[in-house]
């Protein structure tokens, strides 16, 4: 399933499907307030264009594109965005994750801060989302070798 | 032994369908969630978050503290993977 396919077609379409595909993922991301979505959902359609990198391309292309280094730190790095949004709220006088208390060093109200105290942590959400579904599926594609497999 | 498992597993089978009996209806408007905790959240989501999708409003930030540790167990069933397959190359 990952070795090279000589396709034109198929590579040709992914090459030009992938970017709005990661769009669309930051999009739902982005605007997680506004409409349906937020951090679960874009994180997974994100994961989904790395994805169809691995299965298109080969496993060496996947790796090129995003790391497996990359990969670990961005698997703990969403939850350190979420925890310190919390922790931020916490050392301003508030309570764990009262994003309010962000207005102080936020140039906005308290209800605003409150919103893009929300933005935030969507973000911390879809980047460990995104980092642990792209982890978990090239651990079970190549039996945790992370090395090519022919049939 | 797998009998007497399977008599444990009737038995609370059993015990919570005879407690979903005491559940409100679906949908029932004089149910204790339906009298205060919603109406709080529809009439006031707007005015102390200023985030349209109440949806959002509630995961992110009214119910935050679970969805921390939402992501948490993402986390966790992501590292439990790794230490369980991957082997790296010598």
């Amino acid at each position: 399933m990952i070795e090279y396919l000589e396709n034109i077609i198929i590579r040709t379409l992914c090459r030009f499907l992938i970017p709005f595909i990661q769009l669309f993922g930051l999009y739902v991301i982005a605007h997680g307030h506004g409409s349906p979505g937020g951090g679960f959902q874009g994180g997974c359609i994100l994961a989904a264009s790395f994805i169809l990198i691995l299965v298109t391309f080969d496993l060496a292309e996947a790796k090129r594109r995003f790391s497996e280094k990359l990969n670990n730190f961005f698997n703990s790095f969403g939850v350190f965005i979420y925890a310190w949004t919390g922790w931020m709220c916490l050392l301003l006088g508030g309570n764990y994750l009262d994003y309010g208390k962000l207005s102080q060093i936020l140039p906005v109200d308290p209800v605003k801060a409150r919103y893009f105290g929300i933005f935030s942590i969507e973000v911390g959400v879809g980047i460990t989302v995104m980092a642990v579904m792209v982890s978990i599926f090239h651990d079970l594609i190549t039996g945790g070798k992370h090395e090519e497999v022919s049939e | 032994m797998k009998i007497l498992a399977f008599i444990a597993t009737l038995m609370t089978g059993a015990l919570l369908i005879y407690a979903t009996v005491d559940f409100p209806d679906w949908g029932d408007p004089n149910s204790p969630a339906s009298l205060h905790v919603s109406p709080r959240y529809i009439e006031k989501t707007i005015e102390e978050t200023a985030v349209p999708n109440m949806v959002t409003a509630l995961l992110a930030d009214y119910r935050g503290y679970d969805t921390n540790f939402e992501e948490t167990v993402i986390l966790t069933a992501g590292i439990s993977v790794i230490m369980l397959l991957r082997r790296p190359r010598k």
